[in-house]
C-alpha cells in the first residue's frame, strides 16, 4: 500500500511540470508587454521609463527561456513570485484565500452528497418508477442548470425577499453566509452525483453476485446493506472525488457572485487587471489541487477496491 | 415410494404484456425430486431450464412471473410462501450454484466472510465462529490450505476454486435440495471432472437432493439418475437417465441425442452425419403460438 | 418511453434556441443595442415589453433572441473545433501508435487536469474579452475526451478485419483513417460534440457573466445577468428570463446528446438515465 502510496504521488510530478510551463507558455507569447497593460488606461500611454523600470523589477526583459527556469526554480522552492499589483508574495495572497474556497468546496459537497447519494440509491431501486422518472430528470435538469444562475435566484428569494440569509460577503466567516453559495455550488455535483449513483447502483443489483446473495436467503435491506452498498461506493467515491476537485474550479464564478473571497475571485479579480503571477499562481493552485485529491481517490479506491492494488 | 422432496405440478411462467395476456415461458411443467436424488435437467438454452430452478427458489426477476401451478416442498406451496419462510428455505433447505463462478461471487469480500454469511443468516452463530466454521467448509469442499484461501477475495482464486467456494457455500447449511444450475459449463474441462465428482460425492455422502441443470448430455448421463428433457418450456420427456438413453421416446429426444457425437460413430466411408436440430430456438411469435415442436425436428439420422 | 423523450424534447428545445437565433432579425420588436431609451428602464413584463426592460430600458426578449446568436456561435464553432482536434489527435495517436501516442496521451491527461473553465479564463485573460477569444478559448480547451474516444474506437478498429484488408491492398494510412475509421465512430463524436455544445454555452454564459467574454453593449445571456444582478430587488425578470434561457438551451443539447447516445448504443439504455 506504501508501495502505490508513493508511486501515485510521484506520477503527479510530471503532469504538474507540464501544466507549469503551459502556463508559462501561454502568458509569454502573449504580443505587448504587461507592463504596459498594467498602467494604460487606454487614453494616455503609460510612462517608457516606468514601464522599462516595473520590466526590469519582475525580470522581464530577460531572455524567455531564463525567465522560464527562475521560474521554474522558484516554483520547486515553493515561490510563486510578487503581484504586480499589490507587490505581496503570490504565495501568501493565495494562502489567505484557501480557506474560504476549501469551505466552501466542502459545504457544496456535503450538500450534494447527503442529497445526490440517497436519490440515486432510490431511484436505482425503484427502477421506472415515477420517483425514478423524476429524479432523473432533476438531475439532467440540474446538470443544465448554470450555477449562478440559481445563485441569482437564490439570492433573490432567500436574501432580498425573505431576508433570512445574506446575500453576499463572507461575513464573520459564520455558517449562515455559506449557506446560500454552497447550495448554487453543489447542485451540479448533486445533480451527477444522483446519475452515477443510478448507473452504478443499478449495475450492482443487476449483477451475479447479488443473485449469489438473495439465492443465500439474506432479505431485501440485507442484501442491500452489505452487497450492494460497498461496491456501489466505488463509483460515488469516485464520482465524488473527481468533483470534488474540479469544484474549486467551478467554484470561481459562484464566488465572484456572492463576493465570496475564496482563490476563484482572486483570479477572477487579477485576470481583469492582468496581475499575471497571481494568475498563474491561482491556476497552479487549483491545478494542484486537482491532483491531489485525485490522488487521494485513487488511493480510497484501492482501499476499498482489492483488485486495485494488483493491477 | 417415500413422499417427494419437491414436486412441481403444471408450473406456468409468463412474461406479462400490458394487454393482460403474457409471453408464456414455462407452459405446465410437472416433475417430482425425491429426497437424494440427482435430477438432470436438459434442454438447450431458453427452453426454460434456469426459469424453472429459479422459480423453485422464488427469484424469479422482473417481467417473469408465475402464473399458474404449484411447486410443493415437503407439501408446502412454495408460490404461496410468505417472503419470511423463503428467506429460511433459500440457502438453507434450497441452495443454488450458478454458472459463472467468474462473477457469482462478491469482489470485495474475502470467500470466508461469504460463506460464513450463511451460518451467520440461518444458524445464528457469530461472525468470529462462523469464520471458523467457513474454514471447515472450504476443507470439505477439498480446497488446499483452507485457514488461508478463506482470506483470499475471489479475484486472487482461479475459476474452479471459485467454484469449490459456490459449492461450500451452498452446503454450508445442509439443505435438502442443491440446484446447480450448469455449475461446470464454464470451467476447464479438467476442472470440470472434479467439480462434478466432489458434487457428486458431497451430495451422496450427506443425502442432498441434486437439480442438475446441463445442456451437457454427457455430463447428465454421468451425474443423474433420472433425467428431464426440456424444450421450449415444456417438459417433453422424463425418465430413468438409462431408459432415456437408450430408448427416448419423443422425437424432440431422438434429435437432441442423434445431435451428440460418439467416438467412432463417424467413418469415412459411412458418412454417418450427426443430426443438426435446426437453427436456434424459436422465436417469440412461434413460442406465442404454441406451435413450439413441429417444424423443427426431423425424425431419424435422415436430414435433408 | 423516455428514450423517445429525450430525443424529443431535447430536440424540440434545440431546434428552438437555433430558431430564435437564425430569425431574430424578424422575431424582434426592437434592436438590441441601439432601442435603449432610459425613459424605459426596468420596466416590468408588459404586452409591449415582453419580457420587461434592463436598466438601459433595452427590450430583454429582443436581447435574449440575439443572445440565442451568440450561444450558438460560441456553441457550434467551439464544438467543431474541438472535435476536429480531439479526432486528429485520438485517431492518429490509436492508429500509428508509439512515441505520438504517449506524446498525445500525456497531452490528453494535462488537459484533463486543468478544469475547463479555468483553462478558458487563462486564455481569455491573454487574448482579451471578445467573440473570436471566446471561441478560441473554448474551442481548444475541451477536446480531451473526444481525443479519448477517438483513440479508444480506432485501437478496437484497428484490429478488425476490414481495416487490415485495406491495409494489405495498401491504402495509405490517412485514407484508412478517413474512409474506413472515421465514419465507425462519428456516432459517439457526435454524442460527444453534442452535449460539449451545452458545455460551452454554459462556459460563455459563466464568461461574459463574470466580464470575461462578451462585452456589452452586445447581447450575451450571460452578461444580461451581470446586468440584472445589479437590480436584482427592482427588477427580478431582468433576472429570470436570460437564466431560463441559457437552462433550457444546455437542456435541450443535454437532453438531446443523451438520446442520441441511447439510440446510437441500446446497451447503454438500461445503464445512464
Amino acid at each position: 500500500m506504501l508501495k502505490f502510496t508513493l508511486r501515485r504521488i510521484w506520477q503527479m510530478i510530471p503532469t504538474l511540470f507540464v501544466v507549469a510551463l503551459l502556463i508559462f507558455v501561454i502568458f509569454s507569447v502573449v504580443p505587448g508587454s504587461f507592463a504596459t497593460a498594467l498602467f494604460s488606461d487606454g487614453r494616455t500611454n503609460a510612462d517608457p521609463l516606468l514601464i522599462e523600470r516595473l520590466n526590469r523589477e519582475f525580470g522581464l526583459d530577460r531572455p524567455l527561456w531564463e525567465r522560464f527556469t527562475t521560474y521554474i526554480w522558484d516554483l520547486a522552492r515553493f515561490d510563486l513570485g510578487t503581484s504586480f499589483r499589490t507587490r505581496l508574495p503570490v504565495l501568501d495572497m493565495l494562502g489567505e484565500r484557501m480557506w474560504p474556497s476549501l469551505k466552501l468546496a466542502i459545504a457544496a459537497m456535503v450538500f450534494a452528497v447527503l442529497i445526490g447519494v440517497p436519490l440515486g440509491f432510490m431511484a436505482a431501486l425503484r427502477p421506472g418508477s415515477l420517483f425514478d422518472s423524476v429524479t432523473m430528470i432533476g438531475a439532467v435538469s440540474g446538470l443544465s442548470l448554470p450555477q449562478f444562475w440559481l445563485g441569482l435566484l437564490l439570492m433573490m428569494l432567500f436574501a432580498l425577499q425573505l431576508n433570512w440569509l445574506p446575500s453576499f460577503g463572507y461575513g464573520d466567516g459564520s455558517i449562515r453566509n455559506l449557506i446560500l453559495p454552497a447550495i448554487a455550488l453543489g447542485v451540479t455535483p448533486l445533480a451527477l452525483l444522483a446519475r452515477t449513483t443510478r448507473a452504478g447502483v443499478l449495475d450492482v443489483v443487476n449483477s451475479d453476485f447479488v443473485r449469489t446473495a438473495h439465492a443465500k436467503g439474506m432479505s431485501e435491506s440485507a442484501v442491500v446493506r452489505r452487497h450492494v452498498a460497498r461496491n456501489a461506493l466505488v463509483l460515488i467515491v469516485t464520482t465524488v472525488g473527481l468533483q470534488f476537485g474540479s469544484l474549486i474550479g467551478q467554484a470561481v464564478v459562484i464566488e465572484k457572485l456572492f463576493a465570496w473571497p475564496g482563490i476563484g475571485s482572486l483570479l477572477v479579480d487579477s485576470v481583469a487587471i492582468r496581475d499575471i503571477p497571481v494568475v498563474q499562481g491561482a491556476i497552479l493552485v487549483i491545478v494542484l489541487w486537482f491532483l491531489v485529491i485525485n490522488t487521494a481517490v485513487d488511493l480510497l479506491y484501492a482501499a476499498i477496491d482489492p483488485r486495485i492494488k494488483q493491477e | 415410494m417415500s413422499a417427494p422432496l419437491i414436486e412441481i405440478k403444471d408450473l406456468k411462467v409468463d412474461v406479462p404484456l400490458k394487454s393482460g395476456k403474457g409471453v408464456p415461458i414455462l407452459k405446465g411443467v410437472s416433475l417430482q425430486i425425491m429426497p437424494g436424488e440427482t435430477f438432470g435437467l436438459v434442454g438447450e438454452s431458453g427452453s426454460g431450464k434456469s426459469v424453472t430452478s429459479l422459480a423453485i427458489m422464488g427469484l424469479l426477476k422482473k417481467p417473469l412471473k408465475a402464473t399458474g401451478g404449484q411447486i410443493l416442498y415437503r407439501g408446502e406451496d412454495l408460490l404461496k410462501a410468505s417472503k419470511q419462510t423463503m428467506r429460511n428455505l433459500r440457502g438453507n433447505r434450497i441452495a443454488m450454484i450458478f454458472q459463472e463462478p467468474m462473477t457469482a461471487l462478491n469482489p470485495l469480500q474475502t470467500v470466508g466472510r461469504q460463506i460464513a454469511e450463511m451460518f451467520v443468516l440461518h444458524q445464528g452463530k457469530a461472525w468470529g465462529e462462523a469464520e471458523k466454521l467457513a474454514i471447515e467448509a472450504l476443507a470439505a469442499v477439498k480446497v488446499p490450505s483452507p485457514e488461508r484461501r478463506a482470506g483470499n477475495y475471489p479475484h486472487q482464486m482461479s475459476g474452479g476454486l471459485r467454484q469449490r467456494v459456490m459449492i461450500a457455500m451452498a452446503l454450508a447449511c445442509n439443505p435438502d435440495l442443491l440446484i446447480a444450475d450448469e455449475p461446470t459449463t464454464a470451467l476447464d474441462v479438467t476442472v470440470q471432472a472434479e467439480v462434478l465428482k466432489l458434487i457428486r460425492e458431497l451430495c451422496a455422502a450427506r443425502g442432498t437432493a441434486v437439480l442438475f441443470i446441463s445442456h451437457d448430455l454427457g455430463v447428465i448421463a454421468s451425474v443423474c439418475q433420472r433425467v428431464g428433457v426440456m424444450y421450449s418450456g415444456v417438459l417433453v420427456e422424463e425418465n430413468d437417465t438409462r431408459a432415456l438413453f437408450s430408448n427416448p421416446q419423443h422425437t424432440y429426444t431422438k434429435g437432441l441425442l442423434g445431435a451428440l457425437p460418439r467416438l467412432g460413430s463417424r467413418t469415412s466411408d459411412s458418412r454417418n452425419r450427426l443430426v443438426d436440430i435446426d437453427s436456434i430456438i424459436a422465436d417469440r411469435s412461434v413460442l406465442t403460438q404454441e406451435r413450439f415442436i413441429a417444424p423443427r425436428i426431423t425424425e431419424g439420422g435422415a436430414a435433408q | 418511453m423516455r428514450l423517445g423523450f429525450n430525443l424529443w424534447f431535447g430536440g424540440f428545445l434545440t431546434v428552438l434556441v437555433v430558431f430564435a437565433g437564425l430569425f431574430a432579425p424578424w422575431l424582434a420588436p426592437f434592436d438590441p443595442v441601439l432601442d435603449a431609451n432610459l425613459m424605459n428602464s426596468e420596466l416590468p413584463p408588459s404586452g409591449e415589453f415582453w419580457f420587461g426592460t434592463d436598466s438601459q430600458g433595452r427590450d430583454i426578449y429582443t436581447r435574449i433572441l440575439y443572445g440565442a446568436q451568440i450561444s450558438l456561435t460560441v456553441g457550434i464553432v467551439s464544438q467543431i473545433i474541438n472535435s476536429v482536434i480531439g479526432v486528429t489527435l485520438g485517431m492518429t495517436a490509436g492508429y500509428w501508435g508509439g512515441w505520438w501516442d504517449d506524446l498525445v496521451n500525456g497531452l490528453t491527461n494535462v488537459m484533463l487536469a486543468i478544469p475547463s473553465l479555468i483553462f478558458a479564463l487563462a486564455v481569455m485573460a491573454v487574448l482579451g474579452p471578445g467573440l473570436p477569444s471566446l471561441l478560441i478559448a473554448l474551442g481548444f480547451t475541451n477536446w480531451s475526451w473526444t481525443c479519448r474516444i477517438a483513440r479508444s474506437s480506432t485501437l478496437s478498429l484497428k484490429s478488425q478485419g476490414y481495416i487490415q484488408a485495406a491495409q494489405t491492398l495498401g491504402y495509405s494510412d490517412l485514407r484508412i483513417m478517413f474512409t474506413q475509421i472515421l465514419p465507425n465512430m462519428l456516432g459517439p463524436i457526435l454524442v460527444m460534440a453534442t452535449l460539449g455544445m451545452g458545455g460551452a454555452v454554459l462556459a460563455e454564459a459563466s464568461l461574459s457573466f463574470l466580464g470575461l467574454g462578451i462585452q456589452p453593449p452586445f447581447p450575451s445571456w450571460g452578461s444580461m445577468l451581470t446586468d440584472a444582478r445589479e437590480m436584482l430587488q427592482l427588477a427580478p425578470w431582468a433576472a429570470i428570463f436570460p437564466g431560463l434561457a441559457i437552462f433550457l438551451a444546455v437542456l435541450g443539447f443535454n437532453l438531446l446528446g443523451d438520446g442520441l447516445r441511447d439510440s446510437l448504443d441500446p446497451h447503454m439504455r438500461t445503464r445512464k438515465l
